[in-house]
């Protein structure tokens, strides 16, 4: 990765330039760079700085007066006794529920689908734009669309089970845990197509040469594919999993159009609980501090992830080894 | 690289690309096989909610749900696109007016932004690379709030300018252009600098040029990811007037009897841009994504 954005970096003002002004050739990089670090200022930097300024009182939207209240929120959050506390920690977990296996999936099956289209075959890149269609859709058709197949009374989905022997009546959007399968299984459909379109460039980047070595020394297609892909795929492979890791949880859309949170707030997303705080009922004060620990849990596990592919190179092959 | 591009392409003098012995031909039919049985059930949902938009009330709920509408009916469109409480119409023109400015806002400021990070040398470049690459790692969520005090005070609130304006600061942006950029051969830039264009003319008349795919395909993915924002414009936009086509839609859905004629309608609707700019640009869009990935 350094090499790739080291490589050119070579400076084209070192060749020799016209003579006149320094200053001026001293600010011309940051004319190029005004207008986006006025959107980047305003709209990144200072809200990340302001949040944690609203984390710090009782910031009611709707008040004159927004007092001081120190660690007060986060205290509250930690506090078992209040209210906030449930809520948050409900939405924690349905947040954690629907990563721990949306994540895996996300992984996994497109790893095999892009196994599948990387050959040269008829009609692979149809294939690879019908597998990617239903990402560029957007949440909120794909949220409509699944609340009305999965309706337990009149959806396709049910009815086509029920054509092939399996119960009907299941209340996807209705009742837990179905409705945690309805929202990880639509999750996976819909964005498959994205974590596949990264893995397949990732393996037409293997040299083949691997491949062909790996044959002259007698490896099967599983030993090619543990000791010459997964390698190949390992930047990858930790790329792929952080932003699986965090738009898994920052789920909002689904939950919000297909379940409405239930039943009851079992899949209330905590990005959602963070929304409903802040924005409907005001309680921004809060609502901020919810969003500094989300965001805390969210860097920490990255840290873990890209550590976890960092150290495990050696490690890998022999586990791998060991269990045959 | 190119070379075994070439090799495996070719396949010439490659065992394994030798067509015809029978169990190879058995794995591509077998691969050929399980490919369309998951493309087909990838598209039904999609081709069940395009008819679903074409029946009737009543057919639209019937059981059991049928793939042809009976009778084939426009009623669902003439519907939406008249009623005072689902101007769909207008909200068509309210998103494709937000996606096409927040895309010329992103294109033109993370273009610019990225050529000085790429091709010169000044002080603070470090610490602007890294603070901008690094807001890449932090998780949207913690801006929803405080954003929405700022757009408040600029007295954005429920109008447009909130969900053009603070989406538009993209990091991606600057960091996908910055690495095209680094990829250009700097050749060209070196002469025309030894015949003493400045940087600016240099930059319009002979980066952008080179730049035209990557303009492309940041300016697509810009378009995409506004148009199907949801929780943003959700939560800023109140009056019906005022939606974009997403939030619109779960305005539709929320409405006390629930049309599923009226809401598929509503979701072709919002699928038609999206799907024509993915039939005729997909190189561009499935490239940039994958590109987003090598870089990573």
């Amino acid at each position: 990765m350094v090499m790739t954005i080291e490589r050119g970096v070579r400076d084209v003002s070192r060749a020799p330039r016209s003579r006149r002004g320094g200053v001026a050739h001293r600010l011309t990089p940051w004319f190029f760079l005004l207008p986006y670090l006025v959107l980047f200022g305003g709209f990144v930097v200072l809200p990340a700085v302001l949040g944690l300024w609203i984390s710090l009182h009782r910031w009611d939207y709707t008040m004159p007066v927004q007092p001081f209240v120190g660690i007060e929120n986060y205290i509250a959050l930690f506090n078992p006794e209040s209210r906030t506390s449930g809520l948050f920690w409900n939405s924690m977990r349905a947040t954690g529920i629907f990563t721990l296996f949306s994540v895996p999936l996300l992984l996994v099956i497109p790893l095999g689908v892009a196994l599948l289209m990387n050959r040269k075959f008829p009609g692979r890149n149809f294939f690879r734009a019908i597998y990617f269609a239903p990402y560029v859709l957007g949440v909120a058709v794909i949220g409509v669309m699944w609340r009305y197949l999965l309706d337990n009374n009149i959806g396709l989905v049910n009815y086509m089970l029920g054509t092939v022997g399996l119960p009907d009546d299941t209340a996807w959007t209705t009742s837990v845990p179905a409705a945690w399968v309805a929202l990880v299984g639509v999750t996976v459909w819909w964005t498959l197509g994205y974590n596949s379109v990264i893995y397949l460039a990732a393996l037409q980047d293997v040299p083949a040469e691997l491949y062909e070595a790996a044959k002259v020394d007698g490896a099967n297609k599983w030993q090619q594919f543990v000791h010459v892909t997964l390698p190949g795929l390992r930047p990858i492979l930790s790329f792929v999993t952080i932003i699986t890791l965090i738009a898994s949880a920052n789920m909002f859309g689904q939950s919000y159009l297909m379940t409405e949170g239930g039943p009851g707030r079992e899949t209330r997303t905590a990005i959602y609980q963070i929304a409903e705080t802040g924005l409907r009922n005001f309680q921004m004060g809060s609502a901020a501090a919810m969003s500094y620990v989300l965001t805390l849990f969210l860097i920490v596990l990255s840290v873990i992830v890209f550590w976890l592919f960092r150290e495990r190179k050696e490690k890998q092959v022999s586990t791998r080894e060991a269990q045959r | 690289m190119t070379a075994t591009r070439v090799i495996v392409t070719s396949g010439a003098g490659a065992p394994a690309r030798r067509p015809s012995t029978p169990a190879q031909k058995t794995k591509s039919v077998v691969r050929l096989i399980v490919l369309s049985v998951i493309a087909l059930i990838f598209a039904s949902p999609l081709v069940f909610m395009i008819v679903t938009s074409f029946k009737t009330r009543a057919d639209a709920t019937g059981i059991p749900p049928t793939w042809i509408p009976n009778p084939f009916s426009l009623q669902a469109y003439e519907t939406i696109f008249s009623a005072n409480a689902t101007p769909v119409l207008v909200w068509f023109g309210n998103s494709m007016l937000a996606a096409a400015c927040n895309s010329a806002i992103v294109v033109i400021t993370a273009s610019l932004a990225a050529y000085p990070l790429a091709r010169m040398q000044f002080r603070g470049k470090n610490i602007v690379l890294a603070v901008v690459i690094g807001t890449l790692l932090v998780p949207p969520v913690i801006l929803i709030i405080p954003n929405y005090l700022i757009v408040s005070e600029l007295g954005w609130l429920n109008t447009l300018v909130a969900v053009i304006v603070p989406t538009a600061a993209s990091a991606f942006g600057v960091f996908f252009m910055r690495q095209f950029f680094l990829s250009l051969p700097i050749e060209l830039e070196e002469a025309a600098l030894l015949d003493g264009a400045n940087r600016f003319v240099i930059f319009t008349r002979v980066v952008l040029p080179l730049a035209r795919p990557a303009l492309a395909t940041l300016a697509l993915l810009a378009f995409l990811s506004n148009w199907n924002d949801f929780l943003w414009p959700v939560y800023v936009l109140f009056s019906p007037e005022m939606q974009t086509l997403p939030a619109g839609l779960s305005t539709l859905q929320s409405a006390n009897t629930v049309r599923y004629d009226l809401l598929m309608a509503g979701a072709v609707i919002a699928s038609v841009p999206v799907l024509i700019l993915f039939v005729f640009l997909q190189r561009f869009i499935i490239e940039g994504v994958a590109r987003s990935g090598v870089k990573g």
